[in-house]
């Protein structure tokens, strides 16, 4: 287990140094990364200081070695619009996208997990089918489009709830169930083959034989272990939820770490944008190695095999 | 089985949906909008992108208020929204298209190579793949515009080198088994060079599973292309893209000018859709080993 968990976290540091060489490596090949770092407007002497500030005319390999070591120290800079350090900015930002996240997750559930176990009880019946089609609409509309259409309905012509902002909770309302949207069609396909894997095992059969009573078995044994894999997912979407609500975020104006993303983009501030995607992926690779050492625990098949 | 199917009349073949295992619906929906992106000049009524400011936000021709000369209305600007519709069929089907061939070949190369060659090779490849998995690919995509700069072409090239590692994963498993089975070593036995043997054996032995998951890319690159207009890092204003419709729809969307967001989106989740589809049933047929993915 030890050797397994040690495996793991080695994959996911060369992951990390991967990944923060890329996003190095791109920034500079693909121009004067002076031109993204330095502040828009900025005189020709603050561009010749911030470039012996960052020390350009060194070779890429130091240049890399101290880009990394004020990452680790969690020095990304400083926004050049807000004036605070990028970190201290992402963290105000995250509860935010945490709680939109979580409402969105619990939407997404109560839409999936039901309707994935009807699937699976009437297989290629009329529910099943049902569910096939709203699992392909909700893969095939884009989330913004679906908040659009609900800014429409809910604020224009209803007047229910409000448009954009955070505050109350009805502001989170529409963004969360945008984003969850997208996830329910994810999380319903997955009950609904985890359930048939579940119903077809020998002790959904002796439950049956026993005379239990249909609903029973479904709820009580059945339900139980198909819902493992769905919470696994779960749990691995909420981290990806907070990471892709860019766009949902940007309709809804909701002060989340995706929201700060395009406002990096839309007020040229390259520090937030940079930190943003190196965070992103960071916290990623993190939930991978937990979700991998999780199962190793486990399951002792997967630390053992291969 | 196939035979009964290419038997049925073709309004049969409608209400099946399905022609030779394929499914008919979005193929038609695919192939009219590729023609309406290719003959978008002469369908189109107006310059996508001149407007008549005197003709602003002008509803569809059905609603009270709309009028004939524009069947779908104008939007801010006063520009015919069919029209705009039309050659934004264009830049979503030439982006999509390009950009998941663009990221198949890449990917396949890199696949075939990875998983044929092994070592330092594979090990190189993959983790890169990896780390490039790890962060969503709309991040990566807006990241790489927010550098390189908005225009079509770069939309291309940037989706391209973000999608490629979905590719290179699933072709590189199935080159891993390829590499042990009896043709492979035969060709091995008989002299063939490592290059000839992924070029001749290997390459048509993956080819459908790329076709498989470059359909289901298809959806995802749409997507993702209009998100990028939406943001304002896509396909830069005037031209008419999709996203960038939706963009300028949302300026409309209190003031309730609902058709200048209901049509684009509309336009976008039927492409998505018909992608979607088209990839679940060649799937199917195909690819019998990627039925789970």
């Amino acid at each position: 287990m030890k050797k397994f968990v040690l495996k793991r976290l080695g994959y996911a540091c060369v992951s990390l140094f991967v990944l923060s060489l890329t996003i190095f490596l791109f920034v500079r090949i693909t121009g004067d990364p002076t031109t993204l770092l330095v502040e828009p407007g900025a005189s020709k002497a603050d561009i010749d200081a911030l470039k012996s500030q960052l020390g350009l005319d060194r070779p890429i390999w130091v240049q890399y070695v101290s880009f990394m070591s004020s990452v680790l120290q969690g020095d990304f800079g400083r926004s050049f619009y807000y004036r605070t350090p990028v970190l201290e900015l992402y963290m105000s930002r995250l509860p935010n996208s945490l709680l939109l996240g979580l409402v969105a997750m619990a939407f997404s559930l109560l839409i999936g997990i039901p309707s994935g176990i009807l699937a699976a009880v009437r297989v290629n019946g009329f529910w099943d089918g049902a569910g096939k089609i709203f699992a392909l609409l909700g893969l095939s509309m884009p989330q913004f489009w679906v908040g659009l259409l609900m800014i429409l309905l809910f604020s224009v012509y209803l007047g229910w709830l409000p448009s954009s902002g955070s505050g109350t909770p009805w502001h989170v309302l529409m963004p969360a169930f945008a984003l969850g949207w997208y996830f329910a069609a994810a999380h319903m396909r997955l009950t609904r083959s985890s359930m048939l894997e579940v119903l077809g095992s020998e002790y959904v059969k002796l439950a049956r034989l026993k005379g239990l009573p249909e609903a029973l078995v479904i709820c009580k044994h059945a339900f139980k272990n198909a819902l493992i894999p769905v919470l696994t997912l779960a749990g691995i979407n909420l981290v990806l939820m907070i990471n892709v609500s860019i766009v949902v975020e940007t309709v809804f104006a909701w002060p989340g770490v995706g929201r700060l993303f395009y406002e990096g983009i839309a007020f040229r501030d390259f520090p937030v944008v940079q930190a943003s995607v190196i965070l992103s992926g960071g916290m990623i690779v993190a939930v991978n190695l937990v979700v991998d050492v999780l199962y190793a625990w486990i399951d002792p098949r997967i630390r053992l095999g291969r | 089985m196939t035979t009964r199917v290419a038997t049925l009349t073709l309004p049969w073949r409608f209400v099946a949906f399905r022609t030779h295992g394929l499914p008919l619906l979005p193929i038609a929906i695919i192939v009219v909008m590729a023609l309406m992106a290719i003959f978008a000049e002469l369908i189109a009524p107006y310059n996508p992108e001149i407007g008549i400011l005197g003709e602003r936000f002008k509803p569809p021709a059905w609603v009270a208020g709309g009028s004939d000369k524009y069947l779908l209305g104008t939007d801010h600007l006063g520009r015919d929204v069919l029209s705009r519709l039309l050659f934004g069929a264009r830049v979503s089907l030439v982006v999509g298209f390009t950009a998941v061939i663009f990221a198949g070949v890449i990917g396949t190369l890199l696949g075939i190579m990875s998983g044929y060659l092994g070592g330092w090779v594979d090990q190189v490849i993959m983790r890169v793949t990896d780390a490039w998995l790890a962060i969503p690919g709309l991040t990566w995509a807006i990241f790489l515009a927010a550098i390189v700069g908005p225009s079509a072409m770069n939309i291309v090239i940037i989706l391209g080198a973000v999608y490629w590692t979905r590719y290179a994963r699933v072709v590189r498993g199935e080159v891993l088994s390829l590499r042990e089975r009896d043709f492979v070593r035969l060709a091995v036995v008989a002299g063939c060079s490592k290059w000839s043997i992924m070029k001749k054996h290997i390459l048509p032995n993956v080819v459908n599973s790329s076709i498989v998951l470059a359909t289901l890319m298809l959806g995802v690159v749409v997507v993702v292309e209009a998100s990028l207009s939406f943001l304002g890092v896509g396909v830069p204003p005037p031209q008419p893209a999709w996203g960038l419709m939706l963009a300028d729809g949302k300026k409309g969307l209190m003031a309730g000018y609902w058709w200048l967001t209901v049509f684009p989106g509309t336009c976008i989740a039927l492409l998505v859709l018909s992608a979607n589809m088209l990839g679940d049933s060649l799937r199917v047929k195909l690819d019998p080993q990627l039925r789970q993915l």
